[in-house]
């Protein structure tokens, strides 16, 4: 209904070469933000963006699994939050603990805490903390999503219930300021790893590199994950769950496999994010920040990859320079946008393109309107009356 | 097809219309609300930084001190500006949020070319933009009362350090309260925890007694339960140390009120309750309770006046002023007196040579930066009156040499910190 | 120990009460239309608002009017947002029947808005906002009137809107021009604003060493009157039938010839209308500002979930079992109780204050939805799978 399914290419080899040209496409693209694009903002004076844009594709892979979620699979996850931060926190664990054998991190003396608490640990090594930036938040969203798609909570409640457990992380980082040194959230910048400090040129330019490697193997993960059977699995929940299960399938396993994964991509964003902006507070699990990963999708487009990565970098960019721009009044433009883009937009950029924007340039060029050989249901007028009459 | 996309249509345009409006209304009300303000068009300015949370939840606090700011640049520009050149000031929003604070730190460094940056309230987003300021060795000019055990090269700090706010008030307390247990209460972030840990430090020094030590999370409204725990460790009344900040003040008085617990056996002594303050809680809920500042409006010098004057004039009377405005005020003349002397904005080695030393008659009395970036200030207690202003009921002397690094903790007793030697710097020992 | 425990209990009750007060509203609006209402905490904080608004009115009266405006402000909080609501209603959600998820976005956006709105109004905005209305509404419906409207219609908008923009702006520069501050001036500004109870619902009924606040009484018998006054509404009034027919079968309402329509608009209108009455209430207990609803928005959600939707009694038992338990854990009122038992009273310690016994509460209202994913009192009756 929001979008159509990926066509379907009837024969096998056509669709190899199809994907083939795409994967050919990625890639140049992601060249070219690896190399062009730093050049290209320094040339016109804007140096400063390419640290904003490493950090918005980081964010950009969190919308990759929101979409996956919700565009695809139908679930609304106001809480997504949480597995950003945990990624975030993980590794931002592991730099605080880059100190010489014996030494607390500061805030741990400021508050009076002279012996490390033990689930800090396990973060003296790289590889657990590697490990645990996807694994962490990927089991906790595994074992939240078993038992509310067993009990078969979904819609609205399952939203209300994602938001629930935010307040729980959010509160217990915020309050914890012996163990976590909460409200301040952990800072990234004056820490070394591998010999540089974390918030040095070189060291960055290394994680902008990483954040597109890694949007990239997200990208063709979600690709992968969405194309073919599975992925029409994930489109039928959404559209019609009690069919699904009707027609012999268990959603359970499905949607907590999506959610895992979406949370894991999360963590993985939470990470890359983290050492480009320098700190890592309990305001990543605020509400208003769940709300927004969800909104970048509705922007660029549910059920679309690319709609996802697009949105989340417009509407990234778009805040930023509202904020500096208009620093008294941007939240009006916040609000307008939510309202603009459910209301008026709900295919989102990308589906505006694939119809109304395909439209409008036609007619922009003289060429008649396409004609629907066979109208659609949304379209007919009579079932378009009732809905508007009847409203249901 | 048509009739619902009719409506959508008006639904978009509506919104993108009703918004448009909404920012067009608002710019003549807020002429500031664009990026640049008081700068002569020619680009010979000299640019500055404002950094405060204008959205969220510390916006309540912080929207006042970017008033002050503009204030000091508006008169400094009518007065001819600095070296010549007129001040622009660029404004961004922090939005309560720290790593929003140091992006836009980044951002006023990089893309702006600021010379210093004027900004902050909360310890924890000042120490988030710390780091920015230090690898990019640039200057902060951060204006609000904190906990200290910091002394920053690139930081100059206008507001109290403990020893010219807390010390001299639980001194106080303690004199006119003799015998009385404290109860702690503060907002879940950096300063409180810091400051009480110095109280608690203080107390046990001088044989004061602390009974019970309580946090609640910034922006929280949920006071009942810290209440009932107040009434359960003090029975027989006591004093109620406050270092709560934003909204929350306003249900902790209410609701303290409420249960009986008034300032005849319950006296409080607060360190962010300033005259805003004062006047969204309502002085019926506040009145005979205690604040330590620096600097009150009842403050009787010229300067006051004049302060509260300019103030009123530009922001409307029933407009109050407070400490952090006012040190927010005077961190804007410092900076520029050291510009001066410097005789050059952008070289900020220079700047911060000629920082220290400064003096400017303050509205709260004569102050000078001292060598460890912090400034000397009087110190004084008020007590909330019928009218939501405060009645001085102590006062030091004269200005009071600031301590970066606290004498009664562990930790940092006998050190010190001075920029202008060298040898000395962050911290050594005395 | 007794007189403690008592005063514990009913600081649980009105903390239990202000939520349901909040939450009532929410309950209505869920319960009939699957909406969820994220900007439900800003109508409250429109409530607040509007009786700081008539609290400085009274107070050019003097003593003793001055005692009675929370009355006034409390009819005129409930009118205000439930045109406020009504507006909601027409203007957006309207459009988004049926998709609850997006009702959710688009209702995140006007609390952004609204929030923004009470920082930043001013008379130069207001008049601003007025003449464009005036202007494009009113072309809108004279162009309304022609036969070829469908065809004139999106060219008059392309028209319509920037000049009336246009209008609009200039006519706010003037007014911001000649009468400079007194036009531009917010009206509240970012800064909280103060709201005081009357002299008389300052004090309290002395208990020993205990104190019970009048404000807490007088927002307990608010409560219950609000919820008798629902539950008459509900029960004994015509529309109040149609209201519960709706909730329990929109389309067979609609075809027995129930106007859904109004029906919807009126239940939306007067949840609002209870938000407002609930943020007149809080604004007496705390801080009256932009982010004064922020507070209660997902407190109230797990109110309406845990209880059930479209069950009054769920919400208040809800509401009851939340408060309650927010304030024993938080006020370590429990671990005295269990101190037979070290390691349950260490853990329950752990938890003793308010940010950490909200964990443990929604903790525990996660764990229960597993349980009872319908909330205590579900919905009786055949239901669809929508």
């Amino acid at each position: 209904m929001i979008t159509d399914s990926p066509p379907v290419k009837s024969s096998s080899a056509m669709r190899r070469r199809s994907l083939v040209i795409e994967g050919v496409i990625v890639v140049a693209i992601s060249l070219l933000i690896l190399f062009g694009a730093p050049q290209f903002l320094t040339a016109i004076g804007q140096e400063f963006r390419i640290n904003m844009l490493g950090r918005f594709m980081a964010l950009a892979i969190v919308a990759l699994g929101i979409d996956l979620i919700w565009g695809y699979t139908g679930m609304l996850s106001l809480g997504h939050g949480i597995f950003f931060s945990l990624g975030g926190y993980a590794l931002a664990m592991f730099l605080q603990l880059q100190l010489p054998e014996g030494q607390l991190p500061e805030f741990f003396t400021l508050f009076g805490v002279d012996k490390l608490p033990w689930f800090w640990q396990p973060f003296h090594s790289l590889p657990f903390t590697l490990m645990a930036i996807v694994f962490i938040p990927a089991t906790i969203a595994g074992l939240l999503g078993y038992l509310v798609f067993r009990n078969r909570i979904r819609g609205v409640y399952f939203s209300i219930l994602t938001q629930a457990s935010l307040i729980v992380f959010f509160n217990f980082f915020n309050s914890q300021q012996k163990l976590i040194n909460g409200t301040n959230g952990l800072k990234t910048d004056t820490t070394k790893i591998f010999g540089v400090y974390a918030g040095s040129d070189q060291a960055q330019s290394v994680f902008y590199t990483l954040t597109v490697l890694f949007l990239v193997l997200a990208y063709f993960l979600c690709r992968w994950l969405t194309s073919g059977r599975l992925g029409r699995l994930l489109i039928a929940i959404r559209d019609d769950e009690s069919r699904v299960r009707f027609s012999g399938y268990d959603p359970t396993g499905f949607k907590v496999l999506v959610f895992a994964v979406s949370a894991g991509l999360a963590g993985m964003a939470g990470a890359l994010y983290t050492v480009q902006s320098g700190i890592i507070s309990p305001k990543t699990m605020d509400i208003a920040f769940s709300i927004e990963m969800v909104i970048w999708v509705a922007v660029g487009g549910r059920a679309s990859l690319i709609g996802a990565i697009l949105g989340a970098l417009i509407v990234n960019f778009a805040r930023s320079i509202l904020t500096e721009q208009f620093p008294e009044i941007w939240l009006f433009f916040q609000g307008a946008l939510f309202l603009v883009v459910v209301t008026v937009l709900p295919g989102g950029f990308i589906g505006w393109l694939r119809n109304e924007g395909q439209e409008l340039f036609r007619s922009l060029i003289g060429r008649p309107r396409r004609v629907m050989t066979y109208p659609s249901l949304s379209e007919d007028p009579e079932v378009e009356y009732e809905r508007q009459n009847l409203r249901n | 097809m048509a009739r619902g996309f009719g409506r959508r249509e008006f639904l978009i345009m509506g919104s993108v219309a009703s918004g448009s409006v909404l920012l067009k209304a608002c710019t003549p009300g807020s002429q500031d609300s664009g990026s640049t303000d008081g700068g002569s068009p020619s680009g010979d300015t000299i640019k500055v930084g404002i950094l405060h949370s204008l959205s969220g939840t510390m916006a309540i606090s912080e929207k006042s001190v970017v008033d002050a700011e503009k204030l000091a640049i508006k008169e400094i520009n009518a007065a001819g500006g600095v070296l010549g050149k007129q001040i622009e000031a660029i404004t961004e929003d922090g939005q309560s949020d720290w790593d929003k604070f140091s992006e836009k730190a980044k951002k006023l460094i990089e893309q702006d070319k600021v010379v210093t940056v004027f900004g902050c309230w909360t310890s924890a987003s000042r120490k988030a933009v710390k780091p920015v300021f230090e690898s990019k060795d640039h200057m902060l000019w951060y204006p609000v009362q904190y906990e200290g055990q910091e002394c920053s090269k690139n930081i100059f700090y206008t507001g109290a350090a403990p020893n010219q706010q807390i010390e001299p008030s639980v001194d106080w307390l303690l004199e006119e309260y003799k015998g009385k247990p404290f109860f702690l209460v503060g907002s879940d972030y950096v300063f409180p925890r810091t400051a009480n840990t110095i109280i608690k430090a203080q107390l046990e020094a001088k044989g004061g007694k602390h009974v019970g030590e309580e946090y609640i999370q910034l922006g929280s409204t949920d006071v009942t339960p810290v209440i009932a725990k107040i009434q359960a460790a003090l029975p027989e009344g006591g004093v109620i140390y406050n270092s709560l900040n934003g909204d929350t003040n306003v249900a902790f008085f209410k609701q303290l009120q409420g249960k009986g617990l008034g300032p005849d056996k319950y006296p409080s002594m607060s360190v962010s309750i300033a005259e805003e303050e004062v006047k969204a809680i309502g002085v019926e809920y506040l009145k005979d309770h205690y604040a330590a500042w620096n600097y009150f409006q009842t403050v009787d010098s010229p300067e006051s006046k004049k302060f509260v004057e300019a103030f009123k004039k530009e922001y409307g009377e029933d407009r109050v002023v407070n400490d952090p405005m006012e040190a927010s005020y005077i961190m804007v003349y410092l900076w520029k007196q050291a510009v001066e002397e410097a005789g050059t904005a952008d070289d900020l080695e220079k700047v911060r040579a000629a920082a220290i030393g400064q003096e400017f008659a303050a509205p709260n009395g004569p102050v000078k930066v001292a060598g460890n970036h912090h400034i000397s200030k009087t110190v004084r207690i008020g007590k909330i009156g019928e009218d939501g202003l405060f009645e001085i009921v102590n006062s030091t002397d004269g200005p009071v040499e600031p301590i970066a690094w606290n004498q009664f903790v562990k930790d940092t007793k006998g050190y010190a910190c001075d920029w202008s030697d060298p040898n000395k710097g962050e911290k050594y020992k005395i | 120990m007794l007189t403690s425990l008592l005063d514990g209990l009913f600081d649980g009750i009105s903390i239990g009460s202000v939520l349901l007060l909040a939450a009532l509203g929410l309950a209505i609006v869920f319960g009939l239309m699957g909406v969820i209402n994220m900007a439900h905490g800003e109508l409250m904080m429109i409530g607040a608002y509007t009786t700081f608004v008539v609290q400085n009115a009274f107070k050019s009266f003097g003593q003793p009017w001055f005692g009675a405006y929370i009355f006034v402000a409390l009819i005129c909080a409930f009118f205000v947002t439930a045109l406020l609501g009504l507006i909601l209603e027409k203007g957006v959600i309207r459009h988004l029947y049926g998709r609850p998820l997006e009702t959710l976005l688009a209702t995140w956006g006007v609390s952004l808005i609204l929030r923004q709105f009470v920082r930043s109004v001013s008379w130069v905005m207001v008049l601003g906002l007025g003449v464009f209305c005036v202007l494009y509404f009113g072309a809108m419906a004279i162009l309304s009137r022609r036969p070829n409207v469908e065809k004139i219609r999106g060219w008059a908008r392309t028209v319509l809107i920037p000049l009336s923009a246009g209008i609009a702006w200039s006519a706010g520069n003037m007014l911001g021009q000649t009468y400079q501050l007194a036009a531009t001036k917010p009206w509240f500004g970012a800064q909280n604003v103060d709201v005081t109870a009357p002299g008389w619902l300052r004090k309290g009924i002395k208990l020993g060493t205990y104190q019970l606040p009048y404000v807490r009484l007088f927002i307990l018998v608010l409560t219950i009157v609000c919820i008798l006054g629902m539950y008459l509404f509900l029960q004994r009034s015509a529309w109040g039938l149609r209201i519960r027919a709706v909730t329990q079968n929109r389309s067979m309402s609609a075809c027995l010839g129930i106007p859904t329509e109004r029906v919807d608009a009126l239940t939306f209108a007067l949840g609002s209308g209870l938000a407002g009455v609930a943020g007149c209430a809080v604004s007496l207990l705390g801080s009256v500002g932009p982010n004064t609803g922020q507070n209660y928005i997902v407190d109230t959600f797990m109110v309406v979930v845990v209880g059930g939707v479209g069950k009054l009694v769920g919400s208040i038992v809800a509401a009851m079992a939340i408060g309650i338990a927010n304030y024993m854990i938080g006020a370590d009122a429990l671990s005295p109780l269990v101190s037979w038992f070290p390691q349950l009273a260490a853990v329950l310690q752990f938890f003793a204050n308010a940010s950490m016994a909200k964990v443990l509460v929604f903790a525990l209202i996660v764990t229960f939805l597993q349980f009872r994913p319908a909330g205590i009192f579900p919905q009786k009756g055949r239901m669809v799978d929508a």
